[in-house]
């Protein structure tokens, strides 16, 4: 999704989608107010006891699933709508020539604005690199990108409350800045494909921009086609993990977690960070297991750490990644950030 | 007409070889379609972003599944 998408055809006044976005935030508002008796009137229809196991999971279902949908779609909208004035070649333009430190906070800082698909992070590596982007700064971007997106946001702020939400997104882009830091202080520039590194000497690529300027209706329309791309990617997703998290509430004992993945097992944050490598759903799968597991006695840091490293460090990720980085650069990057998520993960159980 | 598809065969890149087919074949345009899928080549255009459309040796649109009338005002 990039700034090229203009309005060609007729289209409604434009005051009619100011007001058509106003009644649907009230409209919203009303209908988020009253998810608790709704939840509870469909538990009702079921026959079964309101406080047995089944009961307990089904209003935990019922609940979650219209209130993170209805979160999703507003927060979808709003990052479309902001993301419409950032595009990669802009971020390029900013980033380019930026030194060490203040362009890796940047660069993270743009990872969470830039608009691109998972699929377009070969190509938008090589543009960075190939306009003179440091390594460093370019991976302060590509980690902070998958991190601190606006489905975990939505996500975390819905089941977990605005304060994990806030936290995670402030440890991700630290994380991402700080990695990215330590990676082009390594000067490993030397480890990127052969073919990659002849790119980043020769001339830079073409740059292949004619964007038009965008009125705030044609932003509305982006907003919404971010929406219903988004939900066509993770319906599935957050159903299926939010009937997880439905049955971990409603069946697991309630000390159990505390045992396993409490703040005293010291070994528990290295195992989440580990499990959840190979772990490839996006956020909208884990978080509501996530949430369950906090409801058990996990511990935060522990849970932060699992679902860092799950989002952030994925192998298929890293298969994408294997056409422009050499083995050598994977592994220190999944070791570097991988340590990052560690830290955060003893730092939270030890403050909390 | 000569069109290439660039992008490295994700479900979009596919979307827009379908859309631009369809167009074509409704507009009753000779069109050719070339997916390019080798990232050497993807990158030589400059483009940052996949799916994107090369008409005629240029770059006309990047980083989504173009619109119905754009397909169409490239084809004319």
């Amino acid at each position: 999704m990039s700034a090229d998408i203009s309005s060609p055809r007729p289209a409604r006044p434009d005051w009619l989608w100011h007001a058509g976005l106003v009644a649907f935030v009230a409209v919203w508002w009303l209908v988020y107010r009253q998810l608790i008796p709704l939840a509870e009137g469909i538990t009702s229809l079921f026959p079964v006891d309101r406080h047995s196991h089944t009961g307990e999971a089904l209003a935990f279902f019922f609940y979650d699933v219209p209130k993170v949908m209805m979160l999703l779609t507003l927060i979808v909208f709003a990052m479309g709508v902001v993301r419409s004035f950032f595009s990669p070649e802009r971020t390029r333009a900013l980033l380019a020539g930026k030194r060490e430190g203040v362009g890796n906070v940047l660069a993270a800082g743009l990872g969470v604005m830039t608009p691109f698909c998972s699929c377009s992070a070969v190509p938008l590596f090589i543009g960075l690199v190939s306009a003179g982007v440091p390594l460093g700064v370019t991976f302060s971007f590509l980690i902070a990108a998958p991190m601190v997106n606006e489905v975990a946001l939505a996500l975390l702020f819905g089941l977990v409350g605005w304060q994990v939400a806030m936290t995670y997104a402030a440890f991700g882009l630290v994380i991402a800045i700080v990695a990215g830091w330590v990676i082009g202080r390594l000067h490993l520039e030397g480890w990127l494909q052969d073919w990659v590194r002849d790119i980043h000497s020769g001339a830079t690529a073409p740059d292949a921009s004619g964007d038009t300027p965008l009125t705030l209706v044609d932003r509305y329309r982006l907003g919404i086609e971010a929406v219903r791309e988004i939900f066509g990617r993770v319906w599935f997703w957050i159903i299926l993990g939010i009937g997880m998290g439905a049955l971990i509430h409603g069946y697991v004992p309630e000390d159990l977690m505390a045992r396993i993945m409490g703040a005293d097992a010291w070994w528990s944050v290295p195992a989440a960070v580990v499990i959840g490598i190979p772990m490839y759903t996006n956020a909208a799968g884990v978080i509501p297991i996530v949430e369950a597991l906090l409801g058990k006695g996990a511990a935060l840091g522990t849970v932060l750490a699992f679902m860092m490293s799950v989002i952030a460090l994925s192998l298929p990720e890293m298969i994408i990644l294997k056409q422009v980085l050499t083995l050598r650069l994977i592994a220190v990057f999944i070791g570097v950030v991988g340590s990052g998520i560690l830290a955060v993960g003893y730092l939270f159980n030890f403050l909390f | 007409m000569e069109i290439k598809v660039l992008g490295p065969g994700c479900a979009k890149c596919k979307a827009t070889a379908d859309l631009i087919t369809r167009v074509a074949a409704e507009a009753g345009k000779e069109v050719t379609i070339e997916k390019i899928e080798d990232m050497r080549q993807i990158v030589g255009f400059g483009v940052m972003t996949t799916p994107a459309v090369v008409v005629g040796g240029k770059v006309v649109h990047k980083g989504s599944v173009p619109s119905h009338d754009q397909v169409l005002a490239w084809l004319n």
